[in-house]
């Protein structure tokens, strides 16, 4: 009964991990960018939310709303004002330009909170759950993400498929230049995307770090798992990025469950290497060529 | 008042100089064809019409206003649609997002989903489709048919017999034809002056950058054609 509880366990950390992939997996459909300062970005979400907390008293939950808001803006302003500029012919420099921006926010996040471990405090949320037998609960928080995840790739995919702007999306994806002559300007749509990225990821930072602790170098691991999710789900899928999201989850409990916590990693690790060997496209690869 | 006039353009690519000193206008309503060889800046020219490229010198007039500061994306909701050589269609999209893309800049008029069905019905049975699994055909048709969607006065059409079979050309002009009725221009660009002949009325010959012969085809002699194409 141990098994399946902590098969549960991994599922559901599967969901947190398939929303913070899921931007990174947005951005560079749109526009063939790898944001190395994802996973920063994420965690930047969460202390915003601390701030909140700490200076403005606010509740947690107006506090994650907020860094919500907050990072959608900063991720339209970011794009317009910045990555704009690094994209053309040179696929090195958004790499270059997003890893120097995840240098100087962790190092911004160092000087602001220090290094101390943080957590956002939601008790009442976190600590209840639902009792199935004597050796299997189901926390309603990490099941409240989970549902919340799913919720929210469905509407993400309903989304992309349904509006104008989602439409927008998949045009600049297939070919930008034909999307400008169709009257789309891709530097709007570009800065959209990456707005609609780091809300999300924004989302998933603080969802993060009610669930478990942060520090101002999380950043650098969370953006790992991303790509892992991201790459074993397969580009351009969003269910796929959540099944791979979900499988290393369940990589990482069942690997600490079996030999010991310190190999759960390790065990995520093995397996997204595993899949990239076997099945290097992903799972869900959706690739259209002309 | 000229719907579009050219003046003394010349259009470089870095060092490369595509078009030298280009002028002609053309009037609302008409088909104006530009031919010339392959190299020879048609493509280069329907790019800077369209706003992809900008004029080192020389100015482009569209409704009597100089355009060469508006960027390709707000020309289209001036009225200005280019169908770009190689159809250039969305192909993960399916042929309605195709034409809904089309839609995009959001002008006013009599063009829409169901009238661009009927200008080209060969794509009403491949609605759904994705537009990557069409023929080249109808994948033109579609790239017409989508440009349209954007209710544009000026129509570039950048090489769109390149690699079809004559039947299936010869279609796409029956559908063009209809176009001039709408009030819409043309400014066509081909390699195949055979077809573009029968449509135009106007042509502009290009050689290495340069017009080398302009005028309504009924005064053009063949030999003055292939002099000019060939620069002979």
């Amino acid at each position: 009964m141990n098994w399946v509880n902590v098969f549960i366990q991994g599922l559901l950390l599967g969901g947190l991990y398939a929303l913070f992939a899921l931007g990174l997996s947005l951005v560079f459909g749109v526009m063939r960018l790898v944001n190395l300062a994802h996973g920063d970005l994420g965690i930047m979400a969460a202390f915003v939310a601390l701030a909140c907390v700490q200076w403005l008293h606010l509740p947690v939950l107006y506090s994650g709303v907020l860094a919500v808001v907050i990072m959608f803006v900063v991720g339209y302003a970011l794009q317009r004002g910045l990555l704009n500029f690094t994209l053309g012919t040179d696929d090195t420099r958004p790499i270059l330009v997003t890893f120097g921006l995840s240098i100087i926010l962790q190092n911004a996040l160092l000087i602001g909170f220090s290094a101390d471990t943080q957590g956002l405090q939601a008790t009442a949320l976190t600590t209840s759950s639902i009792h199935i037998t004597n050796s299997l609960a189901i926390g309603y928080y990490p099941l409240g993400v989970f549902v919340f995840s799913v919720l929210f790739i469905a509407g993400m995919q309903l989304f992309l498929a349904r509006t104008k702007i989602g439409r927008a999306f998949r045009a600049v994806s297939d070919d930008r230049e034909a999307a400008e002559l169709m009257g789309i300007n891709n530097r709007h749509i570009f800065a959209v995307a990456m707005a609609v990225a780091l809300a999300i990821v924004a989302l998933a930072g603080v969802l993060m770090g009610i669930r478990t602790t942060f520090d101002p170098t999380s950043g650098s691991l969370n953006l790992i798992f991303a790509f892992e999710a991201v790459i074993m789900g397969g580009m351009g899928s969003l269910w796929g990025t959540m099944a791979g999201g979900v499988l290393l989850g369940l990589a990482q409990t069942l690997g600490a469950q079996a030999f010991g916590s310190g190999w759960g990693l390790l065990c995520g690790h093995v397996v997204f290497l595993a899949v990239l060997a076997l099945r290097p496209q992903g799972f869900f690869a959706k690739t259209v060529t002309a | 008042m000229s719907i579009l006039e050219v003046q003394d353009v010349d259009v470089f690519y870095e060092d490369f100089q595509a078009l030298f000193s280009v002028s002609f206008k053309v009037e609302e309503g008409q088909t104006f064809a530009v031919i010339g060889a392959n190299g020879a800046g048609k493509s280069t020219l329907l790019k800077t019409v369209a706003g992809m490229l900008r004029p080192k010198s020389g100015t482009v007039l569209y409704q009597g206003e100089p355009v060469d500061h508006i960027s390709a994306h707000k020309r289209v909701s001036m009225g200005i649609s280019l169908v770009p050589e190689g159809r250039r269609v969305f192909p993960s999209l399916t042929v309605r997002e195709n034409l809904q893309i089309g839609a995009y800049g959001g002008r006013k008029g009599d063009w829409n989903v169901e009238s661009v069905l009927e200008l080209f019905p060969l794509l009403k049975p491949l609605i759904k489709r994705q537009a990557a699994s069409l023929s080249g055909g109808e994948q033109q048709a579609l790239a017409i048919g989508r440009s349209l969607m954007a209710n544009p006065r000026l129509v570039l059409l950048d090489e769109v017999s390149l690699g079809l079979a004559p039947v299936v050309i010869k279609r796409i002009y029956e559908a063009m034809e209809a176009l001039p009725a709408k009030g819409t221009t043309i400014l066509v660009v081909e390699q195949d002056v055979q077809h573009v002949l029968t449509v135009a009325d106007r042509v502009a010959c290009f050689l290495a950058g340069r017009i080398s012969l302009e005028g309504p085809p009924s005064d053009m002699t063949p030999e003055a054609i292939t002099a000019a194409y060939f620069g002979m």
